[in-house]
């Protein structure tokens, strides 16, 4: 009796070569191993992209933008989303703005509904003191905590979609900071703030350190504490957590929570970067944030998430972002690669997953 | 064999150098109904992925009315005439029933891409009136019971022109009154020369229905033959590889006479009325009753999941009012869920975070913020891997959704165990694991009795509470109908207060000991 063999499922091609092709896209690092390669290769191309002055402008964007994706992930961890962060930036640089200015110019700021109020031709009735900037960035951590705080009271308790929370917030926010100023951006910010923008350590911008730091704290929460492994299950399935016990409501808010503090933070960096306070700040920012988060590996579907991941993703957005405007491509079209990179990303998350279920079955 | 339609021939299939059938060969007759046990992880489930064209064979092949069967796609098995009725049923519960049974090739008007509903709604009710279905094709699967849309499921088969059915555990959320039909069903299919595949870890179900019988373990088919030679024992033996000689392995302690849990008059419109009861100190208390009687909801009520608008709970002696389940496990208190997957595991997650998960903060230094001790934590978790023997790959990797049944049950357990609870609210914690694992919880039960423990044991199966019980509460529409000692055991009573208050009488199958009806 002739019986036929049937060839195996497995319809990838073997081979050496694709060994390790695919031990490299397995890889955890596989986003750094990919931004060296970017990287070198646009060392090739264009040699300026090594220079001091860029490596610098580089790490300068890079920071801000971690803080914010480290924020993102823990909600992305959640199984949510939070789309107010950029407004969040925009709130607490016009908020700590206010606070710390010394000089406002009656010509624009007569007409904001804090004039007379908080606001004179002279600032805040703080400004000038040498309380103004611990006050001012603490204020801006207030603020954005508590944003953050609602958001997550809205989808914990009330049960609301957080796409649809944090939008109405994004909007919601964006609209406020821009009332409170009349859309004017606020300058003359103590040269103690500002310093957190251009100084640092050496060699070593406050920005980094100040982010490092951020970076650090965020991944022992997420691995070595309660409330870290509180997340990942709640992600996984929150109905499962409420059985075992997890405080699931509590922990959501402190998610989002955290979403607003780390959107703060970003806020901080950036406003003294531009020596002002902006009610426009990180109004195009929306994107990098979700896009580098999904790049690095953080999943839109909750439960997965790292620290180094978010790191990674930022490295490879910002490494992007720079060589397409060092192209000096028409205005149009650098969104236009950056969606597509995305996309590209969230397909290559997809497969790896696909690809690492099958290891598992073993 | 002339008179096989299906046949199985060296069929061998490993996963990454793990075995998951070897060497498989069997037939299925024409016309008749095959009876297909082994314990969870034996490779049934593979074997029919491997017939539904979802997994390829490494080696072996099969033949279907004689000719050469290699389906490289489900869709090769629906055009070959073989339909699949599975656990978990792949129905649109938004849809209607029509919709459900043309969904992938509605009528059209003539050649236009225009659906003829008026054609698609006939052939339904032609469908349905053949399973003796009363219902209209327009209603939504949302609002049918578990028992109609098994049915629903069987018309869909039927409506594809299937000559082989094969059904996966059909009768785990059916009802005693929708067994019967559903055996009913299966027989007259049978009558019309249809030939059927029919897995089940109700080995009394098998022994009813089946002409033939196969039994599978580790991958291996073990034991075959015309059910008329097989008996319970034999199943079993077969099954696991040793005879089992008691089925519920015995209890040497009693209960003592201090309470943990005191419930009294809890009440909730509509739900529960009027509960008293009390749970001593290494006590096993079974509750009976039926689908919908309000026992899940009156566990979940205790546990703070759900609320109670009057009555009294008194834990160690302690009023509690409005608690949430993080109380709950404060007091001590652990809730084994009838629905692993949706409120047991973190299906995504691994081993260690599916132990570790409720006794977590148990595990953490200083309180703001709780540092985990992991090393404390994985070695905690590593001995009650160990103790229960919860078969698993690496359990730092190993994801729980990738567990057998009764392993992933385990876990659940084993995730409470962490956290030395002294009340355990167990609801249905045998229900889909097989015979080898079934026991083990058994010896668990016992085991966390015998070390004083309270235990309320839900469950749907009388034998199992007869067997393991100190005494049998019975739950009929939200009330208490009875409440019987170890001595005064015997089914009819039980049965009987089980259905107080519901019209319809239980029939023969009621008897055998199995929960059903609304």
């Amino acid at each position: 009796m002739a019986v036929t063999r049937v060839s195996r499922v497995s319809s990838l091609p073997s081979g050496k070569a694709f060994g390790v092709a695919r031990r490299i896209l397995l890889a955890e690092n596989f986003v750094l191993y990919l931004s060296i390669v970017f990287f070198a290769g646009l060392c090739l191309f264009m040699p300026y992209i090594a220079s001091g002055r860029n490596l610098a402008n580089l790490s300068s964007n890079m920071w801000p933008l971690l803080a914010l994706v480290l924020g993102q992930m823990f909600v992305l961890i959640l199984g949510g989303i939070d789309l107010s962060q950029t407004s969040i930036m925009a709130l607490t640089s016009v908020a700590g703005a206010m606070l710390m200015t010394t000089r406002l110019d009656p010509a624009l700021f007569a007409k904001s509904p804090l004039w007379g109020l908080l606001l004179s031709a002279d600032g805040s009735p703080i400004s000038g003191t040498l309380l103004a900037v611990p006050l001012g960035i603490a204020a801006m951590l207030l603020v954005g905590t508590s944003v953050g705080f609602l958001n997550g009271l809205a989808v914990a308790k009330f049960r609301m979609p957080a796409f649809m929370v944090t939008l109405v917030s994004m909007m919601f926010f964006s609209g406020l900071a821009i009332y409170l100023t009349k859309s004017e951006n606020i300058m003359y910010l103590p040269d103690g703030y500002t310093r957190i923008g251009s100084g640092g350590i050496g060699p070593v911008p406050w920005s980094l350190l100040v982010v490092l730091v951020l970076a650090v704290a965020s991944h022992v929460v997420l691995r070595h504490t309660v409330l870290g492994q509180w997340f990942f299950a709640v992600g996984k399935s929150v109905r499962t957590s409420v059985v075992s016990g997890v405080p699931t409501g509590r922990v959501i808010v402190v998610g989002y929570a955290l979403s607003g503090f780390c959107a703060a933070v970003a806020s901080i960096l950036y406003s003294a970067r531009l020596a002002g306070g902006r009610p426009t700040l990180g109004q195009n920012l929306l994107l990098d944030v979700i896009g580098a988060a999904v790049i690095g590996g953080i999943s839109l579907f909750g439960g997965k998430g790292k620290v180094l991941w978010a790191l990674f993703g930022v490295l490879f957005f910002v490494l992007l972002s720079n060589s397409l405007s060092m192209l000096a491509l028409p205005f149009y079209a650098e969104p236009v690669v950056k969606g597509a990179v995305i996309l590209l990303a969230a397909l290559l998350d997809v497969t790896r997953t696909r690809l690492l279920a099958r290891e598992a079955i073993a | 064999m002339v008179d096989s339609i299906l046949q199985f021939d060296g069929i061998s299939k490993s996963f990454f150098g793990v075995r998951a059938l070897e060497d498989v060969t069997f037939a299925l007759r024409k016309g008749h109904l095959l009876g297909l046990i082994g314990e969870n992880g034996a490779g049934k489930t593979t074997l029919m992925n491997v017939l539904a064209g979802v997994l390829a064979p490494d080696s072996g092949a099969m033949k279907l009315r004689g000719a050469e069967y290699a389906p490289r796609r489900p869709a090769d098995a629906t055009t070959a005439g073989i339909a699949f009725i599975h656990q978990e049923l792949n129905l649109f519960t938004n849809l209607s029933i029509a919709d459900n049974l043309f969904i992938d090739r509605f009528p059209r008007l003539g050649r236009s891409p225009f659906i003829n509903r008026a054609a698609a709604r006939r052939q339904t009710v032609g469908l349905l009136q053949s399973l003796n279905l009363q219902l209209s094709p327009e209603t939504l699967v949302d609002r049918l019971t578990p028992g109609e849309r098994q049915l629903v499921e069987i018309a869909k088969a039927l409506s594809t022109g299937a000559e082989i059915i094969i059904f996966d555990e059909p009768t785990t959320s059916l009802t005693a009154a929708e067994t019967q039909r559903l055996f009913r069903i299966i027989r007259d299919l049978r009558e019309q020369g249809k030939s059927t595949i029919y897995i089940s870890h109700n080995l009394g179900d098998v022994l009813e229905l089946a002409d033939d019988v196969v039994v599978l373990r580790d991958g291996r088919l073990v034991d075959a033959g015309p059910a008329r030679d097989f008996t319970m024992d034999r199943m079993i033996s077969r099954m696991v590889g040793r005879a089992i000689d008691q089925i519920f392995p015995t209890r040497e302690s009693k209960p003592s006479h201090e309470a943990v849990l005191n419930v009294k008059g809890l009440s909730q419109a509509g739900i529960v009325k009027d509960i008293h009861l009390t749970l001593h100190k290494g006590q096993v208390l079974g509750l009976f009753g039926l689908m919908g009687s309000g026992r899940t909801e009156l566990a979940r009520m205790l546990f703070g999941l759900e609320p109670f608008e009057q009555g009294e709970l008194l834990i160690n002696g302690v009023p509690c009012r409005r608690t949430c389940a993080g109380d709950s496990i404060r007091r001590g208190m652990a809730f084994v869920t009838e629905n692993r997957r949706e409120e047991g595991l973190l299906m995504e997650a691994t081993v260690v975070d599916n132990v570790g998960l409720v006794a977590l903060p148990a595990f953490a230094i200083g309180r703001f913020p709780r540092l985990l001790r992991h090393r404390r934590l994985n070695d905690a978790v590593a001995r009650i891997v160990e103790a229960m023997r919860i078969k698993s790959g690496p359990v730092a990797r190993t994801l729980a959704k990738d567990l057998s049944g009764g392993n992933q049950q385990k876990v659940v357990l084993g995730k409470w165990l962490l956290s030395r609870p002294a009340i355990f609210l167990m609801d249905e914690p045998t229900r889909g694991i097989d015979v080898g694992a079934k026991y083990e919880v058994y010896t668990i039960i016992n085991d966390l009795a015998a070390q004083g423990a309270g235990i309320l044991l839900i469950s749907s199966e009388l034998e199992e509470l007869m067997g393991l019980c100190d005494r049998i509460l019975v739950m009929s529409k939200g009330e208490i109908t009875g409440s019987f000692e170890r001595s005064e055991f015997a089914q009819e009573p039980i049965l009987h207060a089980a259905f107080k208050g519901h019209q319809r009488v239980p029939q023969s199958r009621e008897s055998s000991g199995r929960a059903g009806g609304r």
